[in-house]
């Protein structure tokens, strides 16, 4: 194969493995899961609380990865879309970078809307914004691949194409998430909480940081 | 911000007691006639180091008159839990109010606890300007941050408006403003503490500032006018859910001891007096079927003194009642102590069935009329008080001062500071250690103790012991 066929090959890898990431940071919520099953004495509450977990980051990947799913079928446009989509997931990850306080509105949702805290997290920390030069990618690889084609079914493509690339990304969260909870819940034991968590704040604005720059150097040429 | 968790945070009150006992413990010192500043003394608790039992440094601070009464950490073990955000803090500044001045300090305990020095000063005017609250009182670092309750509400004597809870930044020790948004009926304050995976809060009432700074007034309490009701707020909507009445002739609700294992939906209150019989009381509430419930689960009853060896107050009733003034529970939440600032008495209750209070040991030291000795010969002034527990619940470290005009009410005699330390025995018993006896310096009173890593007042668990 040749370097042009792998690209789509490395973009899904990329939301794989970005899922993978999400999922094992205990600060995108698997530790709840475990408490919840301890709380009610039931692995069952366990995986029950992965529901809301996983429902909440794949609603906050949709919701942003759905407007560039219609914007980038605006094809005369389509260049300067995708940097502006890089250049905006540089500036989040430098705002990251440089205010590291957690907002503090996330600390007012009940720990009985699991839901809706997934949601915002993923949202506040930018977590959705990172799939978006990955997903920008794949569908201008979609386009090579099947030509120029009308507007409307390259939306439909492309609407698809974000709703597969925010699934697969919160299968493989949920994987990961729920894995390092049932090890914690089952055989490691609660230290197993603290011992797993790093502050990855700086890595997480720097992956953010990169993601965008890389997909800027694409982009650009 | 550190890298890896603390490693004070523990996520279950088991992991907590199986961690490294404390080393150092933090007692606060006060001026009772505000002659000198008020300090933190620093202590050794370390067991077999050469200045065991002794202040090894001292934080005084700037200002005259503050008063330090209670005290509490930047950061628990609460911060584990993801929805915090918090989980990098370091459990590094003592957050300590000045009861009466209104002012806070952060004292901050790092690189080294002999080296604690002041971080920052929160003036009394921010917090007025902020909150509208006065004479803040219990702190604890939760989901919003730290949370800090008052005993007054805004104008001079602490009465116009009531009292309630104010958040701090747990970063920046920024005051944010109140926390309540629907207090309810609530007009009077003193503890909270909460539950946090099943979001409640439960607050207790003491009396508004004039009831209390310049000494109990005994007319208001024989009329019944302190607090004798607890509160239940939803944690997250900042919403009182349901307010109880003890009863108007149970005065003063003070602490609240919630169950460590959140898992667990229960906990105690501390009532100092009964104005029918002087008794103290020790009350039950739990969670059931959506509703709070509280009972009368333990009495303690008053002793019959002789006239001469009771202050002008209590000569009158010629008993001493128990005055049950402050109340700890272990961090397996299996024993209860109860300290009882008036007979001279520090009470271990077993509470494996929280409604059935069962006495399993009990200390004499001090008291109004028995003015029992340390078992080291010295005289002990005051009563058993402010009360901590190691986290693994082996010694539980007491000092006797109430609250500076109190004092000088109940004990005329004055009440030199002294902190001592009981061991307690795996199935119940009680007993002082010979050895452990802190000098404080002349002229101070000791108060609230935080001991370092974390104690039995201070850290609440997102995550049950398994």
């Amino acid at each position: 194969m040749s370097a042009a066929d792998w690209t789509p090959v490395w973009l899904w890898l990329a939301v794989i493995a970005s899922g993978l990431y999400h999922g094992v940071n205990p600060g995108m919520g698997w530790p709840l899961a475990v408490s919840a099953g301890l709380m009610e004495r039931s692995p069952r509450a366990l995986v029950a609380a992965l529901g809301p977990l996983t429902a909440g980051h794949l609603l906050a990947m949709l919701l942003v990865l759905l407007p560039f799913a219609l914007l980038v079928a605006i094809v005369e446009w389509q260049r300067t879309i995708q940097i502006g989509a890089s250049v905006l997931v540089v500036a989040f990850g430098l705002f990251r970078l440089a205010n590291r306080r957690h907002p503090r509105v996330l600390a007012r949702i009940s720990p009985a809307q699991l839901g809706l805290w997934s949601f915002a997290v993923a949202l506040a920390h930018g977590a959705a914004l990172m799939l978006v030069p990955i997903y920008l990618g794949l569908c201008r690889q979609a386009e090579l691949d099947g030509g120029h084609a009308a507007a409307g079914t390259l939306i439909n493509a492309n609407l698809g194409m974000a709703v597969l690339v925010a699934t697969v990304h919160a299968i493989a969260m949920v994987a990961a998430g729920g894995v390092c909870a049932w090890l914690a819940y089952r055989y490691l034991g609660l230290q197993f909480i603290s011992q797993s968590w790093f502050n990855l704040d700086t890595t997480w604005a720097v992956s953010l940081i990169l993601v965008g720059a890389v997909a800027l150097v694409f982009n650009l040429s | 911000m550190n890298i890896r968790p603390d490693p004070t945070f523990h996520a279950s009150p088991k992991l907590a007691m199986e961690a490294p006992p404390e080393s150092f413990a933090y007692t606060v010192l006060l001026s009772p006639d505000a002659s000198k500043p008020d300090a933190l003394a620093v202590i050794d608790v370390k067991p077999g180091s050469s200045s065991y039992g002794q202040i090894v440094h001292t934080v005084t601070m700037p200002n005259k008159g503050d008063e330090f009464h209670h005290f509490g950490w930047n950061a628990c073990s609460s911060a584990l839990s993801p929805l915090t955000g918090h989980a990098f803090l370091e459990r590094r500044y003592l957050i300590i109010p000045g009861m009466r001045s209104s002012r806070i300090y952060i004292v901050d305990t790092k690189p080294d606890p002999t080296k604690a020095a002041i971080h920052k000063i929160i003036e009394p005017e921010e917090i007025f300007r902020k909150t509208g609250y006065s004479r803040p009182h219990t702190v604890h670092c939760g989901p919003e941050g730290i949370y800090i309750s008052t005993l007054g509400g805004s104008g001079k004597d602490g009465t116009d408006g009531p009292p309630g809870v104010f958040i701090m930044d747990c970063e920046t020790f920024e005051v944010l403003g109140r926390w309540e948004l629907d207090r309810g009926s609530q007009q009077l304050h003193y503890d909270f503490w909460w539950n946090l995976p099943r979001d409640y809060m439960v607050t207790s009432e003491w009396a508004l500032p004039p009831q209390f700074e310049n000494g109990i007034v005994p007319e208001d309490l024989l009329s019944n006018k302190y607090g004798h009701r607890i509160h239940f707020w939803d944690l997250r909507a900042r919403r009182n859910v349901q307010t109880i009445d003890l009863g108007a002739n149970h005065q003063m609700a003070l602490e609240v001891r919630p169950a460590h294992d959140p898992v667990r939906e229960y906990g105690f209150l501390g009532v100092v007096v009964d104005t029918t019989n002087l008794e103290g009381s020790i009350w039950t509430w739990w969670r059931e079927g959506g509703k709070f419930h509280i009972e009368k689960t333990a009495t303690i009853p008053p002793e019959p003194a002789a006239k001469e060896q009771l202050p002008p107050l209590l000569q009158g009733f010629g008993a001493v009642p128990p005055l049950v003034s402050d109340i700890d529970l272990s961090m397996d939440d299996k024993f209860l102590y109860v300290a009882c600032w008036g007979t001279g008495e520090m009470r271990q209750y077993n509470v494996n069935e929280p409604r059935r209070p069962k006495l399993a040991g009990s200390v004499r030291i001090g008291g109004i009329a028995r003015r029992t000795p340390h078992p080291n010969g010295k005289a002990f002034a005051g009563g058993p008080q402010m009360v901590e527990i190691s986290r693994d619940g082996k010694r539980v470290y007491w000092t006797n001062s109430l609250y500076s005009t109190w004092d000088d009410q109940f004990y005329p005699d004055g009440v030199p500071g002294a902190m001592v330390m009981a061991n307690a025995k795996p199935d119940g018993g009680l007993e002082l250690a010979s050895n452990y006896w802190v000098n404080f310096p002349d002229g101070y009173r000791a108060h609230q103790i935080r001991l370092d890593g974390g104690d039995c007042s201070t850290d609440s668990f997102c995550y049950p012991s398994v």
